[in-house]
C-alpha cells in the first residue's frame, strides 16, 4: 500500500521558488488500478518522482507498506514515458531486462527463468537478441514493461506509458497492461493525460487541481471487468464518467491562467 | 543498391593513382636535388624500410606511441569520469584544464627533457601530455551529460553506484568518448614525431630529419611516406574498432542500413576518415595548438 500523504514540492527558493505540488495526499488501494489525471503542466511527473522516492518532496511523507519511502523501493518498477531514453540501446533487450536483476543479486538460473518469462508475457520472447533499436516504438515500450515485470514488483508506477505511441499501438498496450495485471493481482499507479485511457484502465481516477497542484476530487469507476476497447467504451457509463472526468479537467485548465 | 562494389572501389582507387602517375611522370627526368624521382624513392623505401629500419626506427616509434597514447586514454577515461561525476569538482576545474589544454604541447618537449630525461620516458610522457586533453575533456562532457531519465531509471531499479558508472554512464558517454579518443590518436602521431626530432637517437621522426640533414632528400620522402602510411593504418584501425563496438550508437541513431549480422568495418570506413580528419570543431575540441605548431 503506497501512501502519499501531504506532499508538496517546491522547486528553487526566495522569489524563484515554484510551488509544483501544493498538497497532495492519496493512498492506492491493494490490487487497484490508480490512475492520476489532471490538467497538463500539473506536476504529475514531479508527483512520481516524489512517490517512487527519485526525489524527496519538500514536505509531506510518501511510505509504502508502513515504510517511510526515501529511494526507490525494492518492490517498486517504473515505466517512463520516453522508453527510447529508459531503454539501455548498448545491451539487448534481454541484457536490458536482466540488468536490475543483476544488480538485485538474483541468481543467474532464476533472473533467466524471470527474465523469459516477463518478455513472454508481452510477446517479446523471440525477440530477446534484438538491440532496441531495432524494434517499433510500441515493441520498445513492451520491453520496458517486461523488464518492470520481471523485477517483481508488487506496486507499479507508470509515467505516461503510452504517450509516444501510435493510436493503435497504445489500445494494445491498454490491454496489455490490463491482462498482466488481473493476472498478477499488482498494485497499478497510473499517471497519463488522457481521459479515455484513465476511464478505461483505471479501478479508480484521481483528478488533480491545475498548479500549484491538489488533489480535486477522486472519481469511482465501476465498470465491469474485464474490460474491452469495443465494448467498455460502448457502455453509457463509460461516456457517463469520462464526461465527468472531462468536465472536472477542464474547469481546472480554465481556472489556470488566473493562477499563473 | 545501384552502385557495385567493384564500383565503388574504382572510385576509391582513381585519384591515388592518377597522383601517384603524375608524381611518377614529372619526376621521372628530374634532376633537382629537391624533385628526386619517384623511382628512387621507391628504391629507397625498399632499402630502408624492407626491413632494414623496421626492427631499428619503426617499431620503437609505435611502442612509444602505443604506450603514450594507452596511458593517455586510460589516465583521460579514469580521471574524466571522476570529475564528471562530481558537477563541483568540474566546475573548479574548469579553469585549469581549459589553461593547461591550450598549452601547444611541442612547446613542453624542452620542459620534458629537463625534467625527465633523455630516453623512452621523456617521449612517452609528451605523448600522454599532448593526447591526455581530448579524451579527459570529452570524457568529462559525456559523463557529465547523461540523460537525466536514463539515470532515473537506472536508480529506480535500485542499480548501485559501481553498476551505474560500468554499465550505463560509461557506455552512455562512450561515442564522446571515442571522439576525443580519436583526436588523441593524432595528437600522440604528431608528438610522437615531434619528440623523436629532439635528442634522439631513433625512430621514424629522427630518421626523417637527419636523412633531410644528410641531403637526403630521396630518404626523407621515403620517411614522410611511411610516416603517413602509418597514421593511415592506425586510424583505419582505430575506424575499424570502433565502427564495431560503438555499432549500437548508429543503429540508435538510424544509421545502420537495417540490422547488419555481420558490422564492422566497410561500408563508411572512408567517409568516417575523411570526417576524423576534419573534425567539426564544436564537439570534437581539436588541439589547434598541436596542428598549428607541426605545419
Amino acid at each position: 500500500m503506497l501512501e502519499i500523504e501531504g506532499v508538496s514540492k517546491t522547486y528553487g527558493s526566495g522569489d524563484d521558488a515554484f510551488t509544483a505540488i501544493a498538497e497532495v495526499t492519496l493512498t492506492t488501494r491493494p490490487g487497484e488500478v490508480l490512475c492520476i489525471v489532471g490538467p497538463s503542466g500539473c506536476g504529475k511527473t514531479t508527483l512520481l518522482r516524489c512517490a517512487s522516492g527519485l526525489m524527496p518532496p519538500t514536505a509531506g511523507a510518501v511510505r509504502l507498506d508502513e515504510h517511510p519511502v526515501t529511494a526507490p523501493p525494492r518492490t517498486m518498477a517504473l515505466v517512463f514515458q520516453d522508453y527510447s531514453r529508459s531503454l539501455l540501446p548498448w545491451m539487448s533487450i534481454h541484457d536490458n531486462v536482466v540488468l536490475p536483476l543483476k544488480a538485485a543479486r538474483v541468481a543467474r538460473d532464476e533472473r533467466e527463468r524471470l527474465a523469459s518469462e516477463a518478455l513472454a508475457s508481452v510477446g517479446l520472447d523471440p525477440l530477446g537478441r534484438k538491440y532496441p533499436w531495432q524494434l517499433s516504438g510500441g515493441m520498445q515500450q513492451r520491453a520496458a514493461i517486461a523488464r518492470a515485470l520481471a523485477y517483481q514488483p508488487e506496486i507499479l508506477l507508470l509515467d505516461e506509458p503510452f504517450a509516444s505511441v501510435d493510436a493503435q499501438t497504445r489500445a494494445d498496450l491498454e490491454d496489455l497492461l490490463l491482462e498482466v495485471w488481473s493476472r498478477t493481482g499488482l498494485t497499478v499507479l497510473l499517471v497519463t493525460h488522457d481521459i479515455d485511457e484513465a476511464v478505461y484502465l483505471g479501478s479508480r481516477i484521481v483528478v488533480l487541481s491545475a498548479s500549484p497542484t491538489r488533489v480535486k476530487e477522486t472519481i469511482h469507476v465501476d465498470l465491469p471487468r474485464p474490460r474491452d476497447q469495443i465494448g467498455t467504451k460502448e457502455l453509457p457509463e463509460f461516456a457517463h464518467l469520462r464526461a465527468s472526468v472531462f468536465a472536472s479537467i477542464k474547469e481546472e485548465s480554465l481556472r489556470r491562467p488566473v493562477d499563473t | 543498391m545501384t552502385r557495385s562494389w567493384a564500383g565503388r572501389l574504382v572510385l576509391l582507387l582513381v585519384l591515388p593513382v592518377a597522383l601517384v602517375g603524375l608524381w611518377w611522370w614529372t619526376s621521372a627526368d628530374s634532376g633537382s636535388v629537391y624533385y628526386p624521382p619517384l623511382t628512387r624513392i621507391v628504391d629507397k623505401l625498399q632499402e630502408d624500410w624492407l626491413f632494414e629500419q623496421v626492427g631499428s626506427d619503426l617499431l620503437p616509434s609505435l611502442g612509444r606511441f602505443t604506450a603514450g597514447y594507452l596511458i593517455a586514454a586510460v589516465t583521460g577515461i579514469a580521471l574524466g569520469t571522476l570529475v564528471g561525476l562530481a558537477p563541483r569538482v568540474r566546475r573548479a576545474s574548469q579553469p585549469v584544464t581549459e589553461f593547461l589544454r591550450s598549452i601547444p604541447p611541442p612547446l613542453l618537449l624542452p620542459f620534458v627533457l629537463v625534467v625527465v630525461g633523455l630516453g623512452n620516458a621523456s617521449k612517452i610522457v609528451l605523448i600522454v601530455l599532448g593526447s591526455v586533453w581530448p579524451v579527459l575533456l570529452n570524457t568529462i562532457d559525456g559523463v557529465h551529460g547523461v540523460d537525466s531519465q536514463t539515470l532515473d531509471m537506472a536508480r529506480s531499479f535500485g542499480i548501485g553506484r559501481r553498476t551505474q558508472i560500468t554499465r550505463v554512464i560509461l557506455p552512455a558517454a562512450s561515442p564522446k568518448i571515442a571522439v576525443g579518443m580519436r583526436t588523441a590518436l593524432s595528437v600522440a602521431l604528431i608528438l610522437m614525431v615531434i619528440s623523436e626530432m629532439q635528442a634522439s637517437t631513433n625512430g621514424l621522426g629522427f630518421k626523417v630529419l637527419s636523412a633531410q640533414r644528410s641531403f637526403d632528400t630521396a630518404g626523407t620522402y621515403a620517411g614522410v611516406i611511411v610516416i603517413g602510411a602509418v597514421g593511415l593504418v592506425v586510424n583505419l584501425g582505430f575506424l575499424a574498432a570502433e565502427g564495431w563496438i560503438m555499432r549500437w550508437h548508429r543503429g540508435a541513431r538510424g544509421l545502420l542500413d537495417e540490422a547488419p549480422r555481420a558490422p564492422g568495418p566497410g561500408r563508411g570506413l572512408w567517409s568516417r576518415a575523411r570526417a576524423a580528419a576534419a573534425p567539426p570543431v564544436a564537439d570534437e575540441r581539436p588541439m589547434a595548438g598541436t596542428t598549428g605548431a607541426v605545419e
